[in-house]
C-alpha cells in the first residue's frame, strides 16, 4: 500500500502551506514510536497521570437481562478527563513537546477531545487554543468551561453548520496561518496523513489491553466487538489489535440521527460516498455535487460527515461492519445502562452499547461480546434531560 | 504553449477571482465582463464549495451566499459556455479537490475544456496528490496549476519544474483575505522559481490596494486579488459590475506601472 494510504483512502488533501508541516510531523514520529525514552515517558503517563490501564468489566446484570452472550465492557469511560480522547492527546502533546512545539490546537465536538488537549498541555506547559462549533458550545456548556478552566482559550466557529466540521476546518485555518510554534493536534484518526495513523497507534493501546484482559478472564478472544464511530478514533483502537485475528467480528457503531433515510443523519458508510474533505479520500455525506451534507446526530461527538480512512477501508474488505444507530435507540441504551449497571455512557458510547442490545439475546451463552464505553456521560445528562421533555439547571 | 500564458503578454498580468453565484449567476456573468472591460488579463472563477478550508471570512460567506442561491457546477459550465460567446482572455476555475472528484474528474476536465475553461486550481490538492487530477487534465489541454506557499522552501524547485500555466505564489501564511502587509521573502522563493522554469508567476493572498499590487508585481509576473473583489460583490449585490469594473482598472494600472 501507498504511504499514508488505507487501499484507496487517506492521503495529505491539504493546502502547500501545511506539506512541509505534516513531512516534519511524519518525521518525528517515525523517530519517537520507536524511541524507548519516549515509550517510557508515554507509559508512565498513561499509567501515572490517566490512569492506565482501564478496567475490563464483565456485566453481569447487563448480560443477565438482555439473556445471551457474555457481556464486557471496557472502561474508558473511568481514565482521567473522562474518555478514550486522554489517550491520543499526552501521545501527541508528548511528540509536539519533542518536536520543539510551545502552542497546541484542537479541534472539539462534544468537548472531549478539547478537554483532553487542554489538560495535557497544561501538564507539558503548553499554550492551547480549541475550536468548537457555536453549536456545540451551547450543547456542551460544561466542557467550555472545563477548557477555560484549564487555561486554554475556547473559539467558537459561527461557520457553515457550527459543528465539529467547522471546527476541524477552522483549526485547519489556524493551523496555515502559524505552522512554526503549533501542533495541531488532532483528535481522530482522520485528516491527511501521518494523522489517521499517529491517533491510531496512541489508541490501539485500548485492543491491546481489551486482549491481554480478556485472555486473562476467558482464556480466548471474544467474538465480537463492538464501539462507536464517528472520526473513529476509539473504534479504531478498539479494533486495532483483533484485525488479524478473523474469528473476531468487528463492529462500528455510526449516528443514525432521527433516521437513516432522513437527511438528519450522520451515519457516514451507510448514507455516504466516496470524496476527499479534510484532508482525505474516504466515505462522507455529500450532495451530488460533492457539497458537504449538514449532517445531524443528537451526539455531538458522532456529529461528523466523514469518517477515518482506515474503516473505510476495513469496510471495503468486508473485515469490518458498521450499523446505524438512531437518537432513540442511542437514549434508551444510555438509560438502560446506567439502570442496569450502575454506568452512565457517553451517549456516543451509548450506540455502541445499542446495538450490542438488539445483538446479544440473538447470541448464544458462550459467546462473548466486548464494548468499548468511550466516555462517561455526566456532560450528556441536560442534552438527555431535555430529549425527554424535562428541563434541569446545572 | 498553454493558452494561460496570453495572459502575460500584455505587461505584468492582472487577474481577479470571483465566486460564481455571489449573489446570482446572472451578477457573476455582468461582473466577469465588466472585468474583462477593466483590464483583467485571466479571471479565476471561484466553484463555490461548502467548506472552503483555504478561504478566510469574505471568500467563506462568498461561498455560502452563493450555494444558498441554488448555485451548482452544471450551472457554473453554462455561465461559461455563455461568457465565452464575447470573453476571449483565458479562464480558469478554482475550487476545492471534493467538487471536481465527486463530478468525475474526466467527465469535469472534458466539460471545462468543451465551455472554454484554460485551467484548473485546487488548494487543497498538493504536489503529492496530483496524480489523481493533472494527467487527466493534460490530456484535455487543461492546465493543472500548483500553488507554492512561503513555507514551501526546498519543495519549490520539485513544484516548479512540473508546473503547468502559471505558478501560483502564495504571498503569506494563512488563508485568504486582505492584510495590511506582506513580509514574506518572495524574492527568494522567485529566484528558485526562475531557475526551474520559464512559465509565468502570479502572486496572491492578501493584496487588496494599488500600492500592495504595483509592488508585487515588481517580482512578480502577475497579482491576484479575490477577496477585495468579493468585499466589492457583497456591498454592491446585483449592482457590482460598475464598481468592480473601476478596481480592476485601478489594479491593472497600477500593475501595469510595475513593468520594469
Amino acid at each position: 500500500m501507498k504511504k499514508g494510504r488505507f487501499g484507496v483512502h487517506g492521503g495529505q488533501y491539504i493546502p502547500e502551506t501545511l506539506m512541509n508541516a505534516v513531512i516534519e510531523l511524519e518525521r518525528a514520529y517515525e523517530r519517537f514510536k520507536s524511541d524507548k525514552v519516549f515509550n517510557d515517558e508515554l507509559e508512565a503517563l498513561f499509567n501515572e497521570y490517566a490512569g492506565r490501564p482501564s478496567l475490563l468489566y464483565y456485566a453481569r446484570r447487563t448480560t443477565e437481562r438482555l439473556g445471551g452472550a457474555k457481556i464486557y465492557l471496557k472502561r474508558e469511560d473511568l481514565n482521567h478527563t473522562g474518555a478514550h480522547k486522554i489517550n491520543n492527546v499526552l501521545g501527541q502533546a508528548l511528540l509536539a513537546k519533542k518536536m520543539g512545539k510551545t502552542r497546541l490546537i484542537a479541534e472539539t465536538g462534544a468537548g472531549q477531545h478539547g478537554v483532553a488537549t487542554a489538560t495535557a498541555a497544561t501538564l507539558m506547559g503548553l499554550e492551547c487554543v480549541v475550536f468548537m462549533g457555536e453549536e456545540d458550545v451551547k450543547r456542551q456548556a460544561l466542557n467550555v468551561y472545563k477548557m477555560r478552566l484549564l487555561g486554554a482559550e475556547v473559539v467558537s466557529v459561527s461557520t457553515g453548520t457550527g459543528t465539529l466540521k467547522d471546527a476541524v476546518s477552522e483549526a485547519m485555518r489556524e493551523w496555515t496561518n502559524r505552522v512554526s510554534d503549533t501542533h495541531y493536534c488532532l483528535g481522530s484518526v482522520m485528516g491527511p496523513h501521518p494523522f489517521p495513523t499517529i491517533v491510531r497507534d496512541f489508541q490501539a493501546v485500548i485492543s491491546r489491553e481489551i486482549r491481554s484482559q480478556i485472555l486473562l478472564k476467558e482464556g480466548r478472544l471474544p467474538d465480537y466487538v463492538i464501539a462507536c464511530v464517528g472520526g473513529g478514533s476509539n473504534a479504531i483502537g478498539t479494533f486495532y489489535h483483533f484485525i488479524d485475528d478473523k474469528e473476531v467480528e468487528l463492529i462500528g457503531c455510526e449516528a443514525g440521527g432521527r433516521d437513516v433515510n432522513s437527511f438528519e443523519t450522520a451515519a457516514t458508510i451507510n448514507t455516504g460516498r466516496l470524496g476527499i474533505f479534510h484532508g482525505m479520500k474516504s466515505y462522507f455525506c455529500q450532495d451530488e455535487f460533492g457539497q458537504i451534507a449538514p449532517v445531524y446526530s443528537i451526539s455531538a461527538g458522532l456529529d461528523y460527515p466523514g469518517i477515518g480512512p482506515e474503516h473505510a477501508y476495513l469496510h471495503d474488505i468486508g473485515r469490518a461492519r458498521y450499523v446505524p444507530i438512531t437518537d432513540d435507540e442511542a437514549v434508551n441504551a444510555f438509560e438502560f445502562l446506567s439502570r442496569t449497571e450502575g454506568i452512565i455512557p457517553a451517549i456516543e458510547s451509548a450506540h455502541a452499547v445499542a446495538y450490542a442490545m438488539k445483538l446479544a439475546p440473538t447470541l448464544e451463552r458462550d459467546k462473548i461480546i466486548v464494548i468499548t464505553i468511550s466516555g462517561r456521560g455526566d456532560k450528556d445528562c441536560a442534552s438527555i434531560a431535555r430529549y425527554r421533555g424535562e428541563e434541569i439547571y446545572e | 504553449m498553454s493558452k494561460i500564458q496570453k495572459a502575460f503578454s500584455n505587461g505584468k498580468a492582472f487577474i481577479p477571482f470571483i465566486t460564481c453565484g455571489d449573489p446570482n449567476l446572472e451578477t457573476t456573468a455582468k461582473v466577469v465582463r465588466a472585468a474583462v472591460e477593466g483590464g483583467a488579463d485571466l479571471i479565476e472563477l471561484g466553484i463555490p464549495f461548502s467548506d472552503p478550508t483555504a478561504e478566510g471570512p469574505v471568500i467563506q460567506s462568498a461561498n455560502i451566499r452563493a450555494l444558498a442561491a441554488g448555485t451548482t457546477t452544471d450551472k457554473i459550465f453554462d455561465l461559461v459556455a455563455d461568457l465565452r460567446r464575447d470573453v476571449t482572455i483565458p479562464l480558469v476555475f478554482m475550487t476545492y479537490a471534493n467538487v471536481v472528484f465527486s463530478y468525475g474528474t474526466e467527465r469535469f476536465v472534458k466539460r471545462c475544456r468543451e465551455v472554454g475553461i484554460d485551467g484548473v486550481i485546487l488548494p487543497d490538492v498538493p504536489f503529492e496528490e496530483k496524480a489523481d487530477f493533472a494527467p487527466i487534465c493534460e490530456q484535455n489541454d487543461v492546465d493543472f496549476i500548483s500553488l507554492v506557499a512561503p513555507t514551501s522552501e526546498n519543495r519549490v524547485s520539485m513544484i516548479a519544474r512540473e508546473a503547468k500555466g502559471f505558478l501560483y505564489v502564495v504571498s503569506s501564511m494563512g488563508v485568504t483575505g486582505v492584510r495590511n502587509e506582506i513580509t514574506t521573502d518572495l524574492a527568494s522563493i522567485t529566484e528558485i522559481i526562475r531557475a526551474n522554469t520559464s512559465i509565468p508567476y502570479a502572486i496572491g493572498f492578501g493584496i487588496s490596494t494599488p500600492e500592495q499590487a504595483n509592488k508585487m508585481a515588481q517580482t512578480s509576473c502577475g497579482v491576484i486579488v479575490g477577496s477585495a473583489i468579493m468585499k466589492i460583490i457583497a456591498k454592491h449585490g446585483a449592482e457590482s459590475a460598475e464598481y468592480v469594473a473601476e478596481y480592476v482598472k485601478s489594479m491593472k494600472n497600477a500593475v501595469r506601472a510595475a513593468n520594469v
